[in-house]
């Protein structure tokens, strides 16, 4: 019952989204205010139906009803609550369903708080958000049905893949779709801006808390993604340039750019055409990373060949959307009004060289993300495109960008002085250089660039910090004015200032972990000791335990310091036997922002177990920093400049928080 | 500044940044890409020892062997042909004999294959792409290696629950992604 509820909520969301794509731009065409408002309540009633779509899986998943094919696939009744629910989107059809939900969202969030949208502009952006919807829905509903039932209903379910029962993994997807779809909200903005042929400084207002939003919620989901990669894979490595990762690392430099750029948009009212096309290429490569991921040409061509309705049908949804935005750009974008005159050296100079080099790097990434693809369908020849292609093309093109950040907010807009910014910025130069010495100093012999690149880290972090010692004129005025004044700084200057700052943060985390991570490899058995970075580590013994759905052998270690125990760590190896499958559970302990890691290897005939066990340095700054970057991307949505210019401020604000 | 000299000079920026980036691009192309090769690849090519490449097929059955010290050898097969391997380290979780694995690393001057990567995938059942389609190319490719349950179930009526009825665990497949 509850599985056919679903599948017909899903059906009615489809035809409420068709309804949303026609009927609202013809009232605009038209000038009917009825027909525009039809938008508004079709994007709720569609977000109603499409949650309930959502419940039903979920309550399938969590009564764990085998009968449904989903379900017995990826689902255990012994398996905890938590992975029951999270495991609705561990799977392709789920994930899909999330996905749409979460459109779904960002759609009903407009009709609820886009009162103070111009009706026609609101008619046409619910209308393009529709259009992606419906071809989502579609999908679903043809390719990938999650409510399929099975005729014979089997007793048990085939559990979820055990590296996904993760409380990392439950929270990655969500996270990193409410930003790929996030990005949607531009897109049709965008779209919808281009169907008007207008576009001001007030459309980039309305836009920028939208993207700034995706942009959070995506950096979080990456930061997430990556360090689960770190802990539950065994290897350490946090960043692998996998196609997977590099899918959702596009978006995000396309969208980082575009924040940019909107903020040139809404404060000069320059750029429109660019701010365009960005918001059209952000959520391209969304939709790029979902084919990517989903159509299965990654994994295997085979599955992509044998059952080609899905990739196709995703291909299409890409073709549609990618070509049709980018046709619609080509024929529309030269009617927009050309915005305010800039020196090249200028605020917006610098933001033009941010976008400049943020474009560039996301192409590096594409080409080396899509080259294999295409060269194994022209020629067939078989390449893996790995780190060191992403460390010589990426790498070059971010070092400038990184030299450039402290500069861009202290050049003054239209028409900036860059020596006088240089001077700001003697003191953050100074600590760079310091900073500099005491690193080759101390590593003395070791390698060379390190030093400079945590040098150029300090420089942004100290950069950012000038910004704001400049700002409310700290050592100029009396310390109570600098202070008065720090409070009256709005918002999204701190947001500037800690986003930046966070990229400094997470290079030092980069840069620090790369070089001077030690690893200690080999087979141990009770009683022996391992030493890395100054730690003991003593294996005490090895137990076996009975977890819920699994089987697990804890290794017992205990840490020391300079003869002092810290704790005992006790990493595991858990065998999981309804898949009949292993994973690897590392333990970890923080040492300030260093980390010690410790995951097993095999057991070997004589009862000595391999161990792999790494000193990570400053590890957690990879980490903290896109925080710090997420934190300051709230700030700065929390500004009161956002929503000035809002007939009802009271209750935008309240919408963009309950958002968050 | 005009507004043409102020398009001039971004364009000529953006130009610039392009042409170094394109420049970046093709150098690392030519220094950082890996090719893939199959044991028979290999046999035919004559790659030379030094050269790092990739290696892709099935494990050898019976063939993993532990040194002392981590040091594993087994042999890599794709049915026409087949080369030792060895590998110093902790192999991943999913390396099992008769399954898909991919080495990367460089034949030594004996004719080894020196690994100093195995590749572990998230997916147990995961075979990795350039394997299964070069398993293909020779006829060695069975279908339970890469059937997908959601795949076989929408085609064919609900042979997911005969499977089950079997109980033929190694044809499960899940897909992750």
């Amino acid at each position: 019952m509850i599985a056919e509820a679903g599948h017909y909520a899903l059906v009615l969301a489809l035809g409420l989204a068709l309804i949303q794509s026609t009927v609202p731009p013809l009232g605009a065409r038209w000038r009917d205010a009825a027909l525009m408002n039809v938008a508004r309540s079709t994007a709720i009633a569609q977000l109603i139906f499409v949650a309930a779509s959502f419940a039903a899986l979920v309550t399938l998943h969590v009564t764990s009803d085998f009968s449904v094919v989903n379900v017995f696939e990826n689902s255990h009744s012994m398996k905890p609550l938590i992975y029951k629910i999270t495991g609705v989107w561990g799977n392709h059809e789920g994930s899909m369903l999330l996905w749409v939900s979460i459109l779904a969202l960002f759609g009903g969030l407009v009709a609820i708080f886009g009162n103070n949208l111009p009706l026609s502009l609101r008619a046409h952006v619910l209308a393009v958000q529709a259009w992606v919807a419906s071809a989502f829905y579609l999908f679903i509903l043809i390719t990938s049905n999650p409510f399929l039932r099975i005729a014979n209903p089997p007793i048990e379910g085939r559990d979820l893949n055990p590296v996904l029962q993760d409380i990392g993994l439950a929270v990655h997807p969500p996270m990193l779709y409410l930003g790929y779809v996030g990005f949607s909200i531009s897109f049709s903005f965008a779209i919808a801006a281009l169907i008007e042929g207008r576009i001001d400084a007030a459309w980039a207002r309305w836009v920028r808390p939208w993207t700034l939003m995706a942009w959070i919620f995506l950096t979080l989901g990456i930061a997430m993604g990556s360090y689960w990669a770190y802990y539950e894979l065994g290897w350490g490595g946090w960043w692998f340039w996998d196609p997977v990762e590099n899918a959702s690392l596009m978006p995000w430099l396309a969208g980082t750019a575009l924040l940019h750029s909107l903020v040139v948009m809404e404060k000069r009212n320059a750029l429109k055409v660019w701010t365009i096309l960005l918001s059209i290429l952000a959520f391209s490569l969304s939709l790029l990373g979902t084919f990517l991921v989903r159509s299965g040409v990654l994994t295997s061509v085979h599955a992509f060949a044998t059952d080609p309705t899905r990739g196709v049908f995703i291909l299409l949804i890409l073709c549609i959307f990618i070509g049709g935005g980018l046709s619609l750009y080509a024929w529309r974008a030269s009617a927009l009004k050309q915005g305010g005159l800039f020196a090249p050296i200028s605020r917006e100079g610098a933001l033009v060289l941010n976008n400049l080099f943020l474009t560039t790097a996301c192409a590096t990434v594409f080409v080396g993300t899509l080259y294999p693809l295409a060269l194994e369908v022209i020629t067939g020849d078989k390449i893996s495109v790995g780190a060191p292609f992403f460390n010589l093309t990426f790498g070059p093109l971010f070092l400038p960008l990184m030299i450039a950040v402290p500069f861009g907010p202290l050049l003054a807009w239209k028409r900036g002085d860059l020596l006088g910014a240089a001077q700001r910025l003697i003191g953050a130069g100074v600590a760079a250089l310091i900073v500099v010495a005491v690193v080759w100093a101390w590593t003395l012999g070791g390698s060379t660039f390190a030093p400079l690149a945590i040098g150029l880290a300090v420089f942004v972090i100290a950069g950012a910090l000038s910004d704001l010692v400049e700002r409310i004129g700290l050592f100029r005025v009396a310390l109570g004015t600098a202070v008065q004044r720090a409070r009256g700084l709005p918002r999204s200057s701190w947001g500037t200032i800690f986003a930046h700052a966070g990229v400094g943060v997470a290079l030092i985390g980069i840069v620090c972990e790369t070089t001077w991570n030690s690893e200690y490899i080999g087979s141990m058995k009770t009683g022996d000791v391992a030493r890395i970075a100054g730690y003991e580590l003593k294996l005490d013994g090895v137990s076996q335990r009975q977890g819920p759905n699994y089987r697990e052998m804890v290794a017992q270690f205990s840490a020391s310091l300079d003869d002092r125990l810290l704790d005992t760590m006790t990493p595991s190896k858990r065998a999981f036997t309804t898949r009949g499958s292993t994973t690897t559970e590392a333990a970890l302990l923080t040492r300030g922002a260093s980390q010690l890691y410790i995951s097993l290897g095999d057991t070997a005939g004589d009862g000595a177990i391999a161990v792999r066990i790494y000193h990570k340095p400053l590890v957690l700054l990879i980490w903290f920093g896109p925080v710090l970057m997420a934190f300051g991307g709230m700030l700065s949505l929390s500004d009161r400049r956002l929503r000035v210019g809002a007939p009802k401020p009271a209750r935008s604000l309240r919408g963009l928080q309950a958002a968050e | 500044m005009t507004r043409k000299q102020r398009r001039l000079t971004i364009i000529g920026g953006s130009l610039a940044v392009l042409a170094i980036a394109a420049v970046l691009v093709l150098n690392a192309m030519r220094d950082s890409i890996v090719f893939f090769s199959t044991p028979t690849m290999v046999a035919a090519k004559h790659i030379q020892a030094g050269k790092r490449f990739r290696l892709g097929g099935l494990v050898q059955p019976g063939s993993l062997a532990r040194g002392d010290n981590l040091v594993v050898t087994f042999q890599v097969a794709d049915g026409s042909a087949s080369l030792p391997v060895s590998y110093k380290g902790i192999l991943p979780d999913l390396f099992r004999e008769g399954q898909g694995v991919v080495a990367e690393g460089a034949l030594d001057s004996s004719g080894v294959f020196r690994a100093d990567v195995v590749l572990a995938k998230h997916d147990e059942n995961y075979m990795p792409k350039d394997v299964a389609d070069a398993l293909k190319k020779q006829g060695y490719w069975k279908e339970e290696y890469g059937a997908k349950p959601n795949d076989s179930a929408k085609s064919a009526g609900n042979p997911a629950a005969s499977r089950a009825a079997q109980g033929t665990p190694q044809t499960e497949q899940g897909a992750l992604r």
